[in-house]
């Protein structure tokens, strides 16, 4: 698939079971992680340029907490996992065990900022060894990276590979949340941005083929 | 009589000019460099977000100019000379060009900020523009704002403050 633009409602799907099933099985270990319920949104497919990706997390300079990998093999990508930083202070809570932890002391406290690494690094993995399992795909993740930051300055550098030849980026975005009722609710998000030549790769892998 | 001011957004990927008593703002920056040309006798200035140093190795030729180091800089030079800047009074600012990632891997691009700086700096030599100062590496994410009446670029971080260069 040279021209993303041609996707049609077939792979729009086999994308969505995408999401869904990395998302399933992530949502899965966060469950066990926390030992509470945990729920995921149908994926979001969205094809968006990079001025209204950054509007889609809500603004360029909107403070993020990101787990960032790399996908090497032979469909590589980029992934994120995507925490908002309240959100980022009630998971570290769970975590951690310490009520009293809000994000501005992430940088500065090497517990929460190992253990949400870790978490990333979790999460991602199981989205990854599924995806990898479906597809037959070999998917190698690299060591994930934790940044808090402005969102336009951290994906944009983990997009600067796909931004070579392409003036947008296909995300599969899923979204996994603590449902149990409490005031300390959690929402990540995944994006899965696959370089462009890997949707080839993947959509035959998966049996969809360009006419 | 009250002039006003409008802040003039730049996007990813775009270039954009205007006139005092404007402001020019990019938010955001990464590995992105913010570049800002102006003549402060005209009192016009422009600001390109670069994404890319180099447009020669992108293997498709329909892409947006604006995003890489070399063609953003001639859109951006000839919109501010078509404007009515003087060549001979063009001064630059520069912000971005971070690492926000430490880890090593295999790819080269996450040298991109240093490279965006480095492809920078050689077009201003070579186009003989002073650069007046600079804010760039590191790893934090920027925004700037750049002040056409006084010459200043403002950059906002998350955790190091506001500065103005």
């Amino acid at each position: 698939m040279t021209n993303l633009s041609e996707l049609n409602q077939t792979h729009l799907d086999v994308l969505q079971e995408i999401g869904n099933i990395g998302a399933g099985n992530a949502a899965t270990a966060l469950s066990t992680l926390l030992n509470k319920k945990i729920d995921m949104s149908i994926p979001a497919i969205k094809i968006l340029d990079f001025n209204q990706l950054m509007e889609y997390v809500g603004g360029p300079d909107t403070l993020i907490v990101t787990v960032f990998l790399r996908i090497q093999g032979e469909a590589p990508g980029t992934m994120f996992f995507v925490l908002s930083p309240d959100e980022t202070s009630s998971l570290v809570q769970q975590l951690i065990n310490d009520t009293s932890f809000t994000y501005e002391e992430l940088l500065d406290t090497p517990l929460a900022f190992s253990a949400i690494s870790e978490i990333g690094n979790i999460l991602s993995g199981s989205y990854l060894s599924a995806l990898s399992d479906f597809t037959s795909i070999n998917m190698q993740p690299t060591v994930p990276t934790l940044v808090m930051d402005m969102a336009a300055a951290i994906l944009m550098e983990g997009l600067a590979q796909i931004s070579e030849d392409n003036d947008f980026a296909i995300v599969i975005d899923t979204m996994i949340e603590d449902t149990e009722k409490s005031t300390q609710t959690i929402k990540g998000h995944f994006f899965l941005l696959p370089d462009p030549e890997s949707f080839t790769k993947i959509f035959k892998a998966l049996g969809v083929y360009d006419r | 009589m009250t002039l006003t001011s409008e802040i003039i957004k730049v996007g990813i990927a775009d270039v954009k000019t205007t006139v005092y008593p404007n402001t020019l703002k990019t938010s955001g920056l990464g590995s992105c460099v913010g570049l800002v040309l102006y003549d402060n006798k005209a009192k016009i200035a422009g600001l390109a977000h670069i994404m890319l140093p180099d447009s020669t190795v992108a293997k498709k030729d329909n892409q947006n100019r604006m995003k890489y180091a070399d063609t953003a800089f001639e859109i951006l030079l000839h919109n501010l000379l078509t404007s009515g800047a003087s060549k001979a009074n063009l001064k630059a600012k520069m912000a971005g060009g971070a690492r926000m990632f430490g880890f090593k891997s295999d790819n080269k691009m996450l040298r991109i900020g240093e490279r965006n700086i480095e492809a920078i700096r050689v077009l201003l030599q070579h186009h003989h523009i002073p650069l007046i100062s600079e804010d760039v590496g590191g790893n934090k994410g920027r925004t700037i704002v750049f002040d056409i009446d006084t010459s200043m670029l403002e950059i906002r971080t998350v955790n190091s403050g506001t500065k103005q260069i």
